[in-house]
């Protein structure tokens, strides 16, 4: 059977569907809670959301497995969750506390949890696509191609492709044979900027032809074509050390981030996102083929919303980091960071006596 | 100990640690079929194979940050940026990625990361290409900064930084790398963050790094024969920097000059001078003095080149003022 979206569900193992449908549920009441956290001052700073990029997120997050490395940019929220973090600890880093992902150093752009092989969400535009290609590069010194060999997935926006570093990245992996998929999330917005005012190519994968680097473009609102775009890009990096450039376009469906009232979009804009919210779709997608019966969406969407309380709970228990470890882990070994001209400071040679 | 040049210390030490390290490679323009620029990795290519010596396209940015990602791995990068000028293209990777990666990850991520690169005027190179950029970087809590002026220092500081488990800048310089000077044999591994007393003296403090660490060395020879008794600190590393040292010594001289190749504002010297206050106010019998180089873009012309940066005559004159006494 063949629905309307294109994919054949009978195919499908449905213990799968229904749990990339938590995935989603989970993320957009993560996202949801998030953005009103943030509005009552709970949390700092930036805050990008992965609202109505569930299926972007959990399509890509389902083709990877357990030894493949992500790097993330810093809407990154959902990847974590997806990749396995709890949510607790993803919020409290969100709060700053001491239980945090990053134990309160990075905040909402730096989750890093790399024994689950998220290797970072990257505050600066672009930061980790170089990053991510020396990751490949290290997979590649260390081992030949083989279907059980790790890849890298690098996550990156539709303004990214514009930057120097992206394509500095893509000719490396292309010329050296790295096994590394990257991934532009093309939410059609870079800030208020739409893609055809910053891309000459606004058909953002071809770019990837310059580097002679095989790609695709994919529906972003379909769980199970980003998931089987990202699976045959993974492989082909597994197995021919050959990079892939995917493309994903989505939506998001609030502003860039949570302070953004998004007044660029016009009322067109927002009707379509609503029609096109990639979660009721999917939603009704396995409803109507009899995979999912509306008692147990229903389940899985109060489940979602108890398992965000629980991690609001969590982090709010959660202590601020203690300020005498404010020099902790900037460096390895021991190095003379400490030094501030205060009286007292662990400086002999320096200081008032 | 064996006599050779500070380029031979680079080449040997180098070959010394591909040799005992596998996840050591060298990464970088013109390293491997080219040699290197300046030779630094001549022989290296043919010897460890383009696995280990990786040539790559112009493409600063691009090959820092890849080298970034493959310490993040557990790898032990070297690489080489043909000059301190073309790190400006590499910035953003250096100081937003390297520097901060283990600090942002709360301890998880280690970056054991070295970038070699020249630095320095004096080649007639003109404006772009003759450069002291390295406080750019000593500035940035998370990144380490050595600077070896001596050829003992190019083999235990480089040493010291490729198993170093921080990003380390190691800064070479090009008037230097023809000097030479005695190496100890065999395993030899400097302190990073430790100055070194290059020469005791009791009447005023010297203070310099790299190729000023030399020139103020040679100036304080020569003042033994004016009866001026000169103590040289060469800071061999700009962050973790030795304000230990700085300090002592100059409780015991009660004056200070400090030498550097670089701009004057906001340079290791303003930094040093305060520290000196800080640490050794009370002590001190005369303002602390510095020598710097102009600050104008370095100029093409010989003449303009030479009186831009400073010498043995300028640092001299600046000494004797610093004892109170007249031009020599």
């Amino acid at each position: 059977m063949t629905d309307q979206a294109g994919t054949d569900l009978t195919r499908e193992d449905p213990a799968a569907l229904r749990e990339y449908y938590r995935q989603m549920a989970l993320i957009r009441a993560f996202e949801l809670r998030a953005a009103e956290m943030y509005t009552r001052a709970r949390i700092g700073g930036y805050c990008h959301l992965n609202l109505g990029e569930e299926a972007t997120v959990v399509g890509l997050t389902a083709a990877l497995r357990d030894e493949d490395y992500l790097f993330a940019t810093y809407r990154e929220h959902g990847y974590a969750l997806a990749r396995g973090a709890d949510p607790g600890r993803v919020m409290a880093e969100l709060f700053g506390r001491a239980d945090g992902l990053s134990r309160g150093r990075g905040g909402s752009m730096h989750l890093f949890d790399p024994k689950i092989r998220l290797m970072g969400g990257y505050g600066i535009v672009g930061g980790q696509i170089p990053l991510a290609t020396g990751a490949a590069f290290a997979l590649a010194y260390r081992g030949g191609p083989a279907p059980d060999a790790s890849a890298v997935m690098c996550l990156l926006g539709d303004a990214t492709t514009n930057i120097g570093a992206f394509h500095e990245s893509l000719n490396l992996a292309a010329l050296w044979r790295l096994p590394v998929v990257y991934v532009i999330v093309n939410n059609q917005l870079g800030m208020g900027t739409p893609v055809e005012a910053a891309a000459a190519e606004p058909e953002l994968w071809k770019r990837g032809c310059s580097y002679r680097m095989p790609g695709q473009r994919v529906d972003g609102n379909d769980v199970l074509a980003v998931r089987d775009a990202a699976r045959a890009a993974l492989d082909r990096a597994r197995v021919e050390h050959q990079p892939t450039l995917l493309e994903a376009v989505s939506y998001r469906l609030r502003g860039h981030s949570v302070v953004d009232p998004a007044r660029y979009r016009t009322a067109e804009d927002t009707e379509r996102l609503r029609r096109e919210d990639p979660l009721p779709a999917f939603r009704s997608r396995l409803i109507s083929a009899g995979i999912l019966a509306e008692e147990n969406a229903a389940q899985i969407d109060a489940e979602a919303d108890k398992a965000v309380a629980a991690a609001v709970d969590f982090a709010d228990a959660s202590p601020a980091p203690d300020v005498a470890t404010l020099f902790d882990h900037v460096y390895a070994t021991p190095a003379a960071s400490v030094y501030r001209g205060l009286s007292g400071d662990p400086v002999s040679g320096g200081g008032p006596a | 100990m064996t006599v050779i040049s500070y380029r031979q210390a680079l080449h040997d030490t180098l070959r010394a640690e591909l040799q005992r390290d596998e996840n050591v490679f060298l990464i970088g323009e013109e390293i491997g079929v080219f040699e290197g620029s300046y030779k630094i990795t001549a022989g290296l290519l043919a010897e460890f194979g383009p696995r280990r010596v990786r040539d790559t396209p112009i493409c600063e940015e691009g090959f820092t940050g890849v080298a970034i990602g493959a310490a993040m791995m557990g790898l032990r990068p070297v690489v080489e940026i043909m000059t301190i000028n073309f790190s400006l293209l590499a910035i953003d990777q250096i100081v937003n990625n390297a520097a901060k990666l283990r600090s942002l990850s709360g301890g998880q991520v280690s970056v054991p990361l070295v970038i070699r690169t020249p630095g320095g005027g004096g080649q007639q190179l003109s404006a772009t290409h003759s450069q002291n950029l390295e406080v750019f970087y000593a500035h940035v809590p998370g990144l380490k900064v050595v600077a070896p002026a001596t050829c003992a220092d190019a083999k235990g500081l480089l040493t010291a930084a490729i198993r170093d488990d921080d990003p380390v800048l190691v800064l070479e310089n090009l008037a230097l790398y023809n000097t030479k000077g005695e190496v100890p044999d065999g395993e030899h591994v400097a302190e990073i963050g430790r100055a070194a007393v290059l020469k005791p003296g009791r009447d005023v403090t010297i203070v310099g790094y790299s190729r000023a660490a030399v020139i103020a060395l040679d100036v304080a020879r020569r003042l033994e024969d004016d009866g001026i008794s000169a103590e040289v600190i060469d800071l061999r590393s700009l962050r973790p920097l030795d304000r230990d040292t700085v300090c002592a010594s100059v409780r015991k001289t009660s004056r200070a000059v400090i030498v550097e190749d670089d701009w004057l504002s906001y340079g290791t010297g303003a930094e040093l001078a305060a520290t000196i206050q800080e640490g050794a106010f009370d002590y001190l019998d005369a303002p602390v003095r510095r020598v710097a180089a102009a600050e104008v873009p370095l100029p093409y012309a010989k003449p303009l080149e030479l009186a831009a940066l400073p010498d043995a005559r300028a640092i001299t004159r600046v000494i004797r003022e610093s004892l109170g006494g007249t031009d020599a």
